[in-house]
C-alpha cells in the first residue's frame, strides 16, 4: 500500500483515478481503519485530503457556511456561530462516536460511508446541504440526498472528491433546526431512527419553509416532503405535530433488525418528528 | 512495499521513523517507538486504549495511521508524570483504586487529562459523556468518574 498526502485538490483526483487497484479518500479514517482493520478493505493507495488548501476550513460565504470535508465534528462543535446557525446539524455530528472519534471524524466521511442510519445525514438533508464535488469531469455541486444511492453506494465516481458541504442560509424569518436519533443506550451507539428538522419562522411565528430528513428507516435518508408541508403554514401547533408525526410514520420504510422492528421504527419515526420539530420551532424564538 | 518516513513530536521529543503506509500510529508507538503504555483493546476505535492526543485533541490512536503524525504533536501516557511525580489524575486513580487490571489505564488518563484541559470544572455529567469511548470492565467506572472529579477539583484549587 501506498499513503499519498497531496496538497491540492488536481493532484488528489490524479492520485485517485492515475493507474489501477483500490485508491481510497481518507479524512478522519474512522470508517477506512475500521474497514481496514477488518479486512473489508485492503487499499493499494490511500489519498490523505487533509492537507488540501481549504479542507480544513470552516468558512462564512456570501449565502451560507461551507465546511471543508476534513473538519472533524469536534471543530465543528467549537465553531460558535456554525453552531448558533446549524445547532441541529452540528449536534447531529456530534453524537457520532466518542470524543475519540469526534477528533477526527468528519461530516463528508459520514455522508460517504453510506449507512443508512448516518446521524449527520438527516440534518445535512433538511439543512438543504450541498456537497462540492470535484473530480476527473470538473467540479459540480449537488443536494447531500442525492450522494448515497443505497447502503454502502454512491452516486459518485472513482476519482469524485467531495471539497465541502454547503449549508444554504435559510430565506427571511427567523431559522433553526434540531435532531433526534432513538439509540438503546445513551451514547456511543447507531441510530434505530434519526430525524432531522429545519424551519423558517415569520413574525407572527407562522411557519413559511421547512424540511425533514428521516434515518434509518429506508436504504436511504428520506426527505419527507409531506412532513415538510405539514408545518408550512402553521404556527407549529399540535395539530401540525400530530401531521408531521403521522407523515413520517407513513414514509418510513424500515427493515426488521437486531437494533429495531419495523412496528417500532414507524412508531419512533413520528415520536421523533414531532419532538425535533418542536426543539426546532423553539430554537427558531417561536413560542412555546 | 515502500516505507514511509516520518518526522514528529512525541511528548516534546523529536521523533522520526520509517512506517509501512498501512500501519496504525499504535503500531508505531508500541513497536518501533517502544511506548507500550498505549494499549490495544479492540483495534477499532470502540474501547478507547489507545488514546493519545494529537495536535492536542483526543484520538484513538488505532484509528490513525503512522503516517499521518507527520509534523504534529503526538502527546501519550508516557508523557503525563513529570519525572517521578505523578500527574494528579495518577494519584487520584491510585488514592480511589480506579484501576483493576490496569489495560484501560492508560486511555483513560490521557482522556481523562484531555477533559480537564478542555473543562476545568465538568459535571459528573460531562465527564461521563467525555469518557464514554473509553472501556473499562473491571471497576464499573464510578472509582474512575470519582477518581476523576476529585482529580478535577485538586488541580483548580492549585491553579
Amino acid at each position: 500500500m501506498r499513503y499519498e498526502a497531496p496538497t491540492t485538490i488536481d493532484d488528489a483526483v490524479r492520485l485517485l483515478t492515475d493507474g489501477s487497484g483500490d485508491r481510497r479518500i481518507l479524512a478522519g479514517g474512522t470508517d477506512l481503519l475500521v474497514r481496514m482493520r477488518s479486512d473489508m478493505a485492503d487499499p493499494d493507495v490511500i489519498v490523505d485530503i487533509k492537507g488540501i488548501e481549504g479542507f480544513r476550513d470552516i468558512t462564512r460565504e456570501d449565502g451560507g457556511w461551507r465546511v471543508g470535508a476534513a473538519v472533524s465534528g469536534a471543530e465543528m462543535g467549537e465553531h460558535e456561530a456554525l453552531v448558533a446557525a446549524w445547532p441541529g446539524v452540528v449536534e447531529a455530528t456530534n453524537l457520532i462516536g466518542s470524543t475519540q472519534v469526534q477528533g477526527r471524524a468528519t461530516m463528508a466521511g459520514n455522508l460517504c460511508n453510506a449507512s443508512p442510519a448516518a446521524d449527520s445525514v438527516p440534518a445535512m438533508v433538511a439543512a438543504g446541504a450541498v456537497a462540492r464535488v470535484v473530480g476527473p469531469d470538473g467540479t459540480r455541486d449537488i443536494p447531500v440526498e442525492d450522494i448515497p444511492t443505497g447502503p454502502g453506494r454512491l452516486s459518485l465516481t472513482q476519482g469524485d472528491i467531495i471539497a465541502s458541504i454547503f449549508l444554504p442560509d435559510p430565506g427571511a424569518g427567523s431559522s433553526s433546526d434540531a435532531y433526534l436519533r432513538f439509540i438503546p443506550r445513551t451514547e456511543m451507539d447507531i441510530a434505530v431512527v434519526g430525524v432531522g428538522v429545519a424551519l423558517t419562522l415569520d413574525d407572527s411565528g407562522t411557519c413559511v419553509a421547512a424540511r425533514v430528513g428521516l434515518g434509518a428507516v429506508a436504504p436511504t435518508v428520506l426527505v419527507v416532503e409531506e412532513a415538510a408541508n405539514a408545518l408550512i403554514g402553521t404556527k407549529v401547533d399540535d395539530a401540525a405535530l400530530d401531521a408531521v408525526a403521522a407523515a413520517c410514520s407513513a414514509a418510513a420504510n424500515p427493515i426488521d433488525d437486531k437494533r429495531g422492528t419495523v412496528e417500532f421504527r414507524v412508531e419512533v419515526s413520528g415520536v421523533l418528528a414531532r419532538r425535533a420539530a418542536a426543539i426546532a420551532k423553539t430554537r427558531a424564538g417561536g413560542a412555546a | 512495499m515502500s516505507k514511509v518516513h516520518v518526522s514528529t513530536t512525541i511528548n516534546g521529543d523529536p521523533v522520526e521513523y520509517l512506517c509501512e503506509a498501512d500501519e496504525t500510529l499504535l503500531d508505531v508507538l508500541r513497536d518501533r517507538i517502544g511506548l507500550t503504555g498505549s494499549k490495544e483493546g479492540c483495534g477499532t476505535g470502540d474501547c478507547g486504549a489507545c488514546s493519545v492526543t494529537v495536535g492536542g485533541r483526543l484520538v484513538c490512536s488505532c484509528l490513525m495511521l503512522g503516517a499521518e503524525a507527520e509534523g504534529q504533536e503526538v502527546e501519550t501516557i508516557e508523557g503525563m508524570a513529570d519525572g517521578e511525580n505523578l500527574h494528579p489524575l495518577q494519584q487520584k486513580f491510585i488514592d480511589h483504586a480506579a484501576l483493576q487490571c490496569g489495560i484501560c489505564t492508560p486511555g483513560l488518563l490521557v482522556a481523562a487529562k484531555s477533559l480537564l484541559e478542555n473543562n476545568p470544572d465538568p459535571t459528573e455529567e460531562e465527564a461521563r459523556y467525555w469518557l464514554a469511548g473509553n472501556l473499562c470492565r473491571c471497576t464499573g467506572y464510578d472509582k474512575i468518574i470519582r477518581a476523576v472529579m476529585d482529580a478535577a477539583q485538586e488541580m483548580r484549587g492549585a491553579s
